[in-house]
């Protein structure tokens, strides 16, 4: 029996757990709590240690989708997360240009735990103040190589798309 | 879809960089303590700019400018309130009054002078709406943004965004791969081009600084406009040695055998 994992991450609230909800067989183990401090205005629960995903492919193979917490307070749990991951998602909230700056950060530091493939999600496209796609790339200064892809988290066939654009990408990275 | 936000979050100089890269054609608009400034590009090229603080009128803009005086400026006004700059510039013009450049050198320096504004404020709203230009009847200008983002770098007093825009001075620069930005299109000053000399993998930036005797401050600064304008990228410096792959189970197996557990993955989020 083979494990592979995938990582979802990005900043607070961009819609990490709604992603693997939308597509995990199981209930998203989330460890999610009420949020006591200022972030509450924003919203009433938040992942503490990380979401949980799985989707099975056959007897042999399962694939685990982890989601990071969003709170930097939480972000000594990364790196455990991160290890033997297959590639890594980084989630945005297309609507909120004041997460862009993090975004980047937490990329920077997922390229430091593995140089493996990743992409970058433009979340919540569905709503009207989204930036659009390529804004984005060049607000988040993303490398021309890298997918910029549009997502609404909510919707099962746009996570099926990023999740199959990573494996495109990952698919490239394997010689022949 | 909506490009709207805050200053504090994403820069005047970010936004003119965005507008630059992407080549957009419409209204940015800002909002100020001083007032509402709109600057309209068409295709990555700012071509006007009005501010709610300050007459925009085309006399008023030639007695700013020198080019009136301010008596002259309003009997113009007076005479010829009906005319649309446009019209009022070719009177002037076939007057013999002034001739086209100096009335093109005026709403330039003009439209800079508002820009130039701007980067005194870090908080304000700002969105941009794709497609609006300015009515016909002013006269437009056509300015390359990378001297303004530059320039716009050069004036930034906050040191906490330069701080979250450019972490680790121990990482290195270089020169983008495609570069949308030809170094003979800008204006560097001599700092500029002594840290550009140095430029190179194995140069991490603080060493940049120490070589050429910069403080942190200032080595930031001018890195981040460099970074804006889209010249250099940051990358790590070489020469360290090289992070060890995560051994895993995938890492061990071989290409074919991974080849095909990423088959089967596709396939199966395929059928979901
Ligand atoms: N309209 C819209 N709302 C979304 C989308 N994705 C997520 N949301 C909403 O955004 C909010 C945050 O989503 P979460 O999935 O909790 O975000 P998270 O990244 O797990 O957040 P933390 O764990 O707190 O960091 C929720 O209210 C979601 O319903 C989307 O694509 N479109
Ligand atoms: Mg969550």
């Amino acid at each position: 029996m083979q494990t592979v994992k995938m990582v979802i991450t990005g900043p607070f609230n961009a819609g990490k757990t709604e992603f693997i909800r939308s597509v995990s067989e199981i209930e998203v183990v989330s460890t999610e709590r009420k949020i006591t401090d200022t972030s509450s205005r924003i919203k009433k629960e938040t992942t503490v240690a990380m979401d949980f995903g799985r989707i099975t492919v056959d007897n042999d193979l399962v694939l685990y989708l982890f989601g990071t917490p969003g709170q930097k307070r939480f972000d000594f749990m990364w790196e455990i997360l991160s290890e033997g991951m297959l590639g890594f998602i980084v989630l945005v909230d297309s609507t909120r240009p004041e997460t862009f700056r993090e975004a980047r950060q937490i990329l920077d530091v997922f390229r430091t735990y593995a140089d493996t493939p990743y992409v970058v999600a433009a979340n919540k496209q569905d709503l009207a103040d989204a930036w659009p796609v390529e804004d984005l790339r060049i607000a988040l200064k993303i490398h021309p190589g890298v997918k910029v892809l549009p997502c609404v988290a909510t919707d099962k066939e746009s996570v099926k798309k990023v999740l199959l654009e990573l494996l495109y990408s990952i698919l490239e990275t394997v010689p022949e | 879809m909506a490009l709207k936000g805050n200053l504090r979050d994403f820069s005047t100089t970010q936004l003119l960089n965005l507008i630059h890269l992407a080549r957009k054609t419409g209204a940015l608009t800002i909002q100020v303590p001083s007032g509402v400034t709109s600057l309209f590009f068409r295709e990555g090229k700012l071509v006007y700019a009005a501010t709610s603080g300050q007459d925009g009128h085309l006399t008023s803009m030639l007695a700013r400018a020198g080019r009136l005086t301010e008596e002259q400026a309003r009997g113009i006004r007076q005479h010829a309130a009906d005319r649309s700059d446009k019209e009022l510039a070719m009177l002037l013009i076939s007057a013999g009054y002034l001739s086209q450049r100096d009335i093109v050198d005026s709403v330039r320096r003009d439209i800079l002078e508002t820009v130039y504004g701007l980067f005194a404020w870090s908080d304000g709203l700002f969105h941009f709406e794709p497609n609006r230009l300015p009515s016909e009847d002013v006269i437009t200008v056509s300015i390359d943004l990378e001297n303004i983002i530059l320039e716009g770098s050069r004036r930034m007093k906050e040191w906490e965004r330069l701080k979250d825009e450019l972490p680790d001075l121990n990482m290195a620069l270089k020169f983008t791969d495609r570069p949308q930005t030809q170094l003979r299109n800008i204006n560097l000053t001599v700092d500029e081009w002594r840290v550009i000399s140095y430029i190179n993998p194995r140069n991490s930036i603080k060493q940049i600084a120490q070589r050429i005797g910069m403080d942190e401050f200032q080595i930031r600064k001018l890195v981040y406009g460099l970074l804006q304008v889209g010249l250099v990228e940051i990358v790590e410096p070489e020469g360290l040695p090289p992070k060890q792959p995560p051994v895993t189970e995938m890492v061990s197996r071989s290409p074919a055998a991974k080849r095909s557990v990423i088959h089967k993955l596709i396939n199966r989020i395929k059928r979901l």
